[in-house]
């Protein structure tokens, strides 16, 4: 699949296959198209040449990198929830239970913390019972220890619900840790593969620079499952 | 002066269009749109002008050709090239100027000019009402039915995209309705003066609600108490109808800040 906008390439011959219950990393440097790609997969943007398949029936979950409610827009959490559809009230309790967000209800969206809004994004997502839930940048503008709670709660969240999950991120660390399969993007594909592989790879070396990759090498080797994944180059 | 027919018909199409244009404003507000609909508002000059020359009453024809000049601007203002805010400021004036001349051709110059600008609530009569009242009830209406669609994509058009929001038909949709309502609103307030009562009530009413239906509930009691006040004041005073309507609600919203601002230090200072 390839996207041209305003007659600038900016995804050429992209190939990238999410399934059922995995966990796929896409990172790449500013500038690679990556929030681009999640948009034409969203089917937001059409592609200019190749096609997004989908299996039948697909319900995609969506949390945005950015989302700025209007200030003059007053909004608590639940009713940000409720403008996802028609759902009774049970439900969206539920969904906000489930990403830990079950006391902030009845509080004004503008006044949650970036990390609890991350969450709220979140639930919205959960909310639609996706088979993939796509995540652009889920960790900006979140502390550390915030960051590492939404790592676990997305690990958890694909045990419990079995969903393919896309995450788009540029930190390094939390993409090692959490994902089955690393897709580096530059515009094309520049290295598809387990985390710990893709370390090593040279392409991948030459976006981070070495020494970014090094000083991560003690907590990949932790992480890292000797699985069954091949590591592709293209 | 509550007695008064002609007092009770301009309140009652004064409380008609704030209870329609508040809703309405909310939405302007959210979408960031104030600036289209000033543009849309002076373009009601071209419909009067157009109207004139197709020798049609202005009260009926103004609506439905402001309609079709909403939906020109809004498919204008997506093309490339000139930035939005640029464009509608061009396209404002230009159907200004068009309409200007178009009334002095077709000899309208002579009609009450002043009236077109800011408003002549006072000789709206009993069919005007009804037409007011209809189209009122039309935008209102409309709005009920495509509340929660136009707020999802007011809060984020990319995830109500996602969530099968039509988003482009709301946008198209919303236009229709911003348009009749600046074409009812000019006859009361002016052209001049329309968009006061979608926006500054709204902005009134922000400091005291928590939700997006209670601010439009609270924006509509906001707008007619202006309307209300401001009537009484014209009466009373002999002032200009529309500007002394539009001065309250102004002159409210200030006192709101001020209301908003004390009891948030009161509050601030009590933790």
């Amino acid at each position: 699949m390839s996207l041209r906008l305003g007659g600038t390439v900016v995804l050429d011959g992209v190939d990238l296959v999410v399934r059922r219950g995995e966990i796929v990393t896409l990172i790449g440097p500013n500038g690679a198209g990556k929030t681009s790609l999640v948009r034409v997969l969203l089917g937001i943007l059409p592609p200019t040449t190749g096609e997004v398949r989908r299996a039948p029936d697909v319900v995609v979950g969506y949390a945005p990198q950015r989302l700025e409610l209007d200030p003059f827009l007053p909004m608590t959490a639940r009713r940000f929830l409720a403008l996802a559809g028609r759902f009774p009230k049970i439900r969206l309790v539920a969904a906000l239970r489930e990403v830990g967000l079950e006391d902030a209800a009845e509080r004004q969206v503008r006044a949650l913390s970036g990390g609890e809004f991350r969450r709220l994004l979140l639930a919205r997502a959960l909310l639609r019972d996706p088979d993939l839930l796509v995540l652009d940048e889920p960790f900006a503008g979140v502390d550390v220890e915030g960051q590492a709670a939404f790592a676990a709660l997305v690990a958890e969240l694909r045990r419990r619900r079995r969903c393919g999950i896309l995450l788009v991120s540029h930190d390094l660390h939390l993409v090692l840790s959490a994902s089955d399969r690393v897709v580096c993007l530059d515009r094309r594909l520049c290295c598809v593969g387990r985390p710990l592989d893709v370390a090593a790879d040279p392409a991948f070396r030459r976006f981070f620079g070495a020494a970014a990759v090094d000083a991560l090498a003690p907590f990949v080797h932790r992480h890292g499952r000797p699985d069954r994944e091949e590591n592709e180059r293209c | 002066m509550l007695s008064d027919p002609l007092f009770l018909s301009a309140l009652l199409a004064g409380a008609l269009f704030a209870t329609a244009a508040a809703p309405l404003g909310a939405f302007v507000v959210w979408r960031r749109m104030a600036y289209f609909g000033e543009a849309l508002a002076h373009a009601t000059l071209l419909g009067v002008g157009v109207g004139l020359m197709l020798h049609l009453a202005p009260q009926t024809a103004v609506p439905p050709i402001m309609v079709g000049v909403a939906l020109l601007f809004a498919l204008l203002e997506r093309q490339a090239g000139v930035p939005a805010d640029t464009l509608l400021a061009i396209l404002a004036h230009g159907s200004l100027a068009l309409g200007m001349v178009l009334l002095a051709w077709g000899g309208g110059v002579r009609l009450d000019l002043v009236g077109w600008l800011f408003g002549d609530i006072l000789a709206i009569g009993e069919r005007d009402l009804l037409l007011v009242g209809g189209l009122c009830a039309v935008v209102l209406g409309s709005l009920v039915v495509l509340w929660r669609g136009l707020l999802s994509a007011a809060a984020s058009e990319e995830l109500a995209l996602i969530e099968g929001v039509p988003v482009a038909a709301l946008r198209t949709g919303f236009v229709v309705l911003l348009a009749l309502a600046v074409a009812i609103g000019m006859r009361i307030v002016g052209l001049l003066l329309v968009m006061a009562l979608l926006v500054v009530p709204v902005a009134t009413v922000r400091p005291f609600v928590r939700g997006p239906e209670a601010m439009a509930a609270a924006a509509v009691l906001a707008g007619i108490g202006s309307v209300f006040c401001g009537l009484w004041l014209a009466f009373r005073f002999d002032l200009p109808a529309g500007p002394a309507i539009a001065l309250v609600s102004v002159l409210v919203f200030g006192s709101s800040q001020l209301l908003a601002r004390f009891r948030g230090a009161a509050t601030g200072g009590a933790r």
